[in-house]
Parts: structure tokens; C-alpha cells; sequence
């Protein structure tokens, strides 16, 4: 394969983080975690309309992947997209402006929740179809090999995409051409309204493993053990060692959706609670940074409360904003083109 | 008549079909204890059990191939295909394998399946579950295509795609699940390729396919009250269609708008205004004209999405000016 265009990205160095990255960290799990909270009382309260899939209790693993990446590296996302695209730098506004269909929303309000994506921060999109953006994930990296791109591209999917046969064929052409992907597979037990293991034969990350693809699992409450191990893949990425492959064993708090509300007949109340309680990302990890003097639990109060206020700020904002005009209907089925390059010998 | 819901139809029919014959089964993602997001399945699983109500993992493609296999060699596989918008994902089975079996064996080998999923925008789900993909599949020699609209055409439908020989889709409407209708405790099936005539008329004739009969009729409630009299039919099965009581009808009114909610560019609509023209021609005061879904992937926000799906409205505003002599030509 060819270089033809050298563009070197601007990459974070590979050293600990310091004080303001983990605080960023956390300001970000949080902010998703209030970003959901809020989304979930509009959807409640009849304020936001379709289908909307929260990720509470997933926070570490995008914001431990995210803050290994910058703005040029790029991201696939799910049906459960809200959180990769607050970690990938969306701001609340736009955000809660899609949600209820308005036109300053980041897709003018044509996406809504299942499409949502903050295109500036290289965020592809969330997807509605499971498995529906592998191929664009990897087509991403492809392209970054062809034109001499140092960006990485990170593909988040659940464990239940990874029966999609998409991900074989995918695979196997990213380890034959060394794309620079990661696979991230966020494994929350459920697959819908069905465990894991009643979908998916043997181990996930062994199917990686048997095109000869580097492939971790690890704990995905653990946001500092997650960012360290992305930072190492995304560098390794960078020096031509990809593609690889992570299992990221995490939990979802609500049901599948919004709607899914009686669930006892999958998962129990008990289970949960254990997770909520005893493996909650964002408690863990405020517990650490008090522990280690990096912030005072006042501090971290102030912080969400800050937080608890901006979401606020937004959703009324987002309320009050407008609606799409309804000429643009029809407007965007197409892109343009510029007529000029159409013309021979151009 | 005790009333049910399309829902509770589409289940008993089912239910029944399967107590009927040993080889049915049904396949599909959360099919068994969830009985679907819809939960139109709901309670198959404590009869049949989770040997005839499978669960799969998402593998589309897979299952429907499963399902081509099991057909071809002596079951009856029922596959539940959660959105219609998945139909893109499983083309290759469902197009090349299911379909043509029967052909290229020179009709030794049969497909007896049926792949029911479900069409229809309107419930703010964005661009890739909104979907209303009935032409995609009626454009494919081999597959039959039928589109229930209402709970009584639900279920006797369902029990003829069951016990067809061929590969049958049958695609209900998502909005529909709740609608409730008379159905009949005692069995009955709705025979393939047979319009029903849901009211008759003279001026118009107004042809809607799933939910767009309801919205036929609307229209034709808002018309009679203005003194033009349409005649609204269900052509029930595009594949097989019923065209001698389509050209009856049109023949007697002389004027048609065929309304369907796929994309109206080369949809549905446009094939059946087309034999109409063809075959109706001299009998015809104004070209038949087509009413789908704009030709835009569906938008999520709710001021949008509305506008891109046929209303009473708009069907009774053509059908007024065709009646007037206006020459009107589809969008
Ligand atoms: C191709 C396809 N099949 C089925 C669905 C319906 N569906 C949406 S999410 C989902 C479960 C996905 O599970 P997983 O990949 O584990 O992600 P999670 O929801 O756990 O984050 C299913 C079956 C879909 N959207 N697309």
C-alpha cells in the first residue's frame, strides 16, 4: 500500500496522566452519566418521542477509550451513543437539542437519538443497525493506511454484535492489512433481553484471536485501567501494530431500551444492585481520587453540581429551540457536488 | 364479534398453525420469554417451548439462511424479523437462496417459509427503523408478499403464508399492533391474490396497502361528506395481486389513486397505477395516480417525519380535484 499524503495528527504523548486528566476523566463520566439522567426524565415525561437506549453504568469505557484519542482519531458508534459522544467532546446543547428533534440538534434534528454524532469530533455516528458501522470503522482505518493518516479509529459495539458475520469479514481484512482499528467490544452481559452466553459460543476474544489479532479483556469499570491500556493500543496503532481487539466487561444500568421497565424475567433486581453498588465506575473512581488527595470530596461535589446545572441549562435551552422548518424535508437525501469537477479535464 | 387486537391476532394464528402441524417453528432474536419488542409473540414460548420458539443471537443473515435450509428439507420455519428495516441485511438469502429454488430445480425443491416483519414510519425511530421495504421483496420472482391491514386480515393471512409451499413475506404495520378488530373465534383463512373491497363507491376508487387503508377509508369519510363517493380496496397480497377486481372497480369509477407507504419512487404504487393504465386505459377519465412516502430517508424530528407519510387529507384533496377534472400528476 501507498503513502500518498503525510498528515501527522497531533498525538497526546504517552505519559501518566496528571491532575487535570483524571479530573477530565471524571468530569466526563459524569457528564454522561447527567446527560442520561436528564434524557431519561424527557423521554418519562413525554418531552422526547422514539426509541433511546441510556448507557449509565458504561461510563469508563468511553471516556477511558476517548481520552486516549484526539479529535483527529476517529470513532464508530451504537444505538447506545449518547455516552461515546459526549466522551468524543460533544457539548450538551446540540445534544439535547437532537434528542427532541430541533433544528440546532447535531443533525438537525433528523437523527434523534439512534443516529446521533458530533461530526467535528470525528464521532461517525452512532448506528441503529447492531454491527451496521464495522465496516465503516475499519473503512476508516483503511483509508488512514492509504493516504498516510497517523489517525486510529476505535469501533464500539456490544457483545451481541459480535454474532453479526460483518465482524469476521471485517477482521480478517483489517489483520491482513495491518488497518490501524480497534475493536471495542463493550460487553454488559445482555444482549438485548438475553445473557450473553446464549448468544455467543465460546470466547469473544478468541474469535479475535484466530485471525491473529491482539486481543484484551479487561475490566470496564475501571476507567484508569481502561485509558491506559488505550493509550498503549492507539500508539501501537499509530506505529503500524494494529488492528486490535478489546472485551470490556461492563453493565448496564436501565433496561435495553427506555420502555424495557419489567426485566426480572432476564435479570434480577439483586444483580443490579450489585453492580450499582459495588461496581459503579464513577463512585470507584472518586473514591480514588479522593484517596490519593487529587480532589477534596467538596471539590467533587461543586463539580456535579456544575455538571447537574449545565444539563439543566440545556435541556431548557434545547425545549425551547426551534423545530426544523419543514422545507428541509427533502433537503440533504443528496450532497452536492461541484459542478466544476464534473467537467472533463478538470 | 369478539374484538383483538392485530397483535393478539397475528399470535393466535401462530398458535393455532403450530398445534396444526409438527414442522412449524419459529426463529428470531428475543422471540421466546421477550416474545419481541412488540411482544406480539408473547406465551408461544410456554406452549411450544424454546425447541419450536428460538431465540438466535443477531445474525440475520444467518437464521434466514437457517431458516431456507429447514424449508427445503421438510419444516415449515416461521422467522420473526424484528424491523423491516433488517430485510437489507438478509437479501442474499431471502432474494438468491429462498427464492429461487423452486425455479432452478425445475420445481423439485420447495421453500415453505414465511418471513413475517413489519413496515411504517410515524414513530419518531429515525431513518434506519422506519422503514417500508413491501417493493424490495414483491420485485423478486419467487416470493410471495402480503400486507395485513387489520387484525382480521392479520390472522388469516398469517395461517395461509404459513401453509403455502413458497417463501411468503408478510410485513404488518408497527402502528397497528393495538389496533383492535372483529375476529372470528371459529378458524378462517384469506386466500392469496383476493382484493377486498372495503366500501364501495362510484366516483373514485382509492387502492391502499397495510395501514394506508385505513387511510383510504378516511378519506373516503371526509369525500362522502363533500358528495363524492369512492370506493376503497385492499389488495391484501401485492404478490400475488388481485388485478381483475382492481380493474373492475376502476373501470366502474374511472378514475384511481393507489396509495402505499413505501418510497413512491419506483414503488408499489407506481406498478399498480401502471397495469391500470395499461389495461384500463379507455375506461380511464384521469391518469391513476400514486401517493407513497416522500422519497427522503424517514428524519427523526416529529415536524418532519409527518410530512413525508401519505394523510387522509392530502389522499381526499387529489381525489377532489381529479373528481373536478383537474389533470394532476404525481409528486
Ligand atoms: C441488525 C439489527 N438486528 C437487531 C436489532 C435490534 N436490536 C437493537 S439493540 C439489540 C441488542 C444489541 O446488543 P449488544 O450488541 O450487546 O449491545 P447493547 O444493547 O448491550 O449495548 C438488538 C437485538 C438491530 N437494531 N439491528
Amino acid at each position: 500500500m501507498t503513502s500518498k499524503t503525510k498528515t501527522k495528527t497531533k498525538t497526546k504523548t504517552n505519559t501518566s496522566p496528571n491532575k487535570d486528566d483524571y479530573l477530565r476523566m471524571y468530569t466526563q463520566m459524569v457528564r454522561i452519566r447527567t446527560f442520561e439522567d436528564n434524557a431519561n426524565q424527557l423521554y418519562l415525561a413525554g418531552k422526547m418521542q422514539g426509541l433511546t437506549h441510556m448507557y449509565s453504568g458504561e461510563e469508563a469505557v468511553a471516556v477511558g477509550i476517548c481520552e486516549a484519542l484526539t479529535d483527529n482519531d476517529r470513532i464508530t458508534s451504537t444505538h447506545r451513543g449518547h455516552g461515546h459522544c459526549v466522551a468524543k467532546g460533544a457539548n450538551y446543547k446540540q445534544m439535547f437539542c437532537e434528542l427532541l428533534g430541533k433544528q440546532e440538534g447535531y443533525c438537525r434534528g433528523k437523527g434523534g437519538s439512534m443516529h446521533i454524532a458530533d461530526q467535528s469530533h470525528g464521532n461517525l455516528g452512532a448506528n441503529a443497525i447492531v454491527g451496521g458501522s464495522m465496516g465503516i470503522a475499519t473503512g476508516s482505518a483503511l483509508r488512514a493506511k492509504l493516504l498516510g493518516q497517523d489517525d486510529v479509529t476505535v469501533c464500539f459495539f456490544g457483545d451481541g454484535a459480535t454474532a453479526q458475520g460483518l465482524l469476521y469479514e471485517v477482521m480478517n481484512m483489517a489483520a491482513l492489512w495491518n488497518l490501524p482499528v480497534i475493536y471495542a467490544c463493550e460487553n454488559n452481559g445482555y444482549s438485548e433481553y438475553t445473557k450473553t452466553e446464549e448468544i455467543a459460543a465460546g470466547s469473544i476474544t478468541a474469535r479475535a484471536e484466530a485471525f491473529g489479532i491482539e486481543a484484551f479483556s479487561i475490566d470496564g469499570q475501571d476507567v484508569l485501567g481502561v485509558n491506559e491500556l488505550s493509550k498503549k493500543l492507539v500508539a501501537r496503532c499509530r506505529n503500524n501494530e494494529g488492528p486490535f481487539f478489546v472485551e470490556l466487561m461492563t453493565y448496564r444500568y436501565h433496561g435495553h431500551h427506555v420502555g424495557d421497565i419489567n426485566r426480572e424475567y432476564y435479570r434480577s433486581k439483586k444483580e443490579e444492585a450489585d453492580w450499582k453498588e459495588n461496581r459503579d465506575p464513577i463512585i470507584r473512581f472518586r473514591g480514588w481520587l479522593v484517596e490519593q488527595g487529587i480532589a477534596t470530596e467538596e471539590e467533587i461535589e461543586a463539580l456535579n453540581e456544575q455538571i447537574k446545572q449545565d444539563a439543566k441549562e440545556a435541556v431548557a435551552y434545547a425545549e425551547a429551540a426551534a423545530y426544523p422548518d419543514v422545507a428541509e424535508v427533502d433537503m440533504h437525501v443528496y450532497a452536492e457536488t461541484d459542478p466544476a469537477t464534473l467537467q472533463a479535464g478538470h | 364479534m369478539r374484538e383483538i387486537t392485530l397483535s393478539q391476532a397475528v399470535n393466535e394464528a401462530l398458535a393455532e398453525e403450530m398445534r396444526r402441524d409438527p414442522t412449524t417453528f419459529i426463529l428470531g432474536e428475543d422471540v421466546a420469554e421477550a416474545g419481541t419488542p412488540f411482544k406480539v409473540l408473547s406465551g408461544l414460548v410456554e406452549e411450544f417451548g424454546t425447541e419450536r420458539v428460538i431465540d438466535t443471537p443477531i445474525s440475520e443473515p444467518g437464521f434466514v439462511g437457517l431458516a431456507v435450509g429447514a424449508a427445503l428439507t421438510g419444516a415449515r420455519p416461521i422467522v420473526d424479523l424484528m424491523f423491516g428495516d433488517f430485510i437489507y441485511l438478509v437479501m442474499d438469502q431471502l432474494c438468491n437462496q429462498a427464492a429461487k429454488q423452486q425455479y432452478m430445480s425445475g420445481g423439485k425443491l420447495s421453500v415453505p417459509m414465511v418471513l413475517r416483519t413489519n413496515l411504517g414510519a410515524t414513530r419518531r425511530s429515525g431513518a434506519q427503523h422506519s422503514q417500508s421495504l413491501q417493493v424490495l421483496v414483491a420485485h423478486i420472482p419467487g416470493l410471495k408478499v402480503a400486507l395485513p391491514s387489520s387484525a382480521y386480515e392479520a390472522k388469516g393471512l398469517m395461517k395461509t403464508a404459513i401453509r403455502d409451499n413458497n417463501p411468503v413475506v408478510i410485513i404488518e404495520d408497527k402502528l397497528m399492533y393495538q389496533d383492535k378488530a372483529p375476529v372470528p373465534e371459529e378458524e378462517y383463512l384469506i386466500p392469496f391474490g383476493e382484493a377486498n373491497i372495503k366500501r364501495e363507491g362510484s366516483d373514485i376508487t382509492l387502492i391502499g396497502t397495510s395501514s394506508m387503508v385505513q387511510v383510504a377509508e378516511e378519506a373516503a369519510r371526509i369525500l362522502e361528506a363533500e358528495g363524492i363517493s369512492a370506493e376503497v380496496i385492499d389488495p391484501r397480497t401485492i404478490v400475488p395481486l388481485d388485478e381483475d377486481t382492481l380493474l373492475k372497480s376502476v373501470r366502474k369509477t374511472s378514475r384511481a389513486i393507489v396509495i402505499d407507504e413505501g418510497h413512491q419512487n419506483y414503488g408499489i404504487t407506481g406498478e399498480i397505477a401502471s397495469r391500470l393504465n395499461e389495461k384500463a386505459f379507455y375506461y380511464l377519465d384521469a391518469p391513476v395516480l400514486r401517493m407513497g412516502a416522500m422519497d427522503v430517508p424517514v428524519p427523526f424530528s416529529p415536524v418532519l417525519e409527518d410530512l413525508t407519510v401519505p394523510t387522509p387529507e392530502r389522499v381526499a384533496e387529489n381525489a377532489r380535484r381529479l373528481c373536478a377534472g383537474e389533470m394532476i400528476h404525481a409528486a
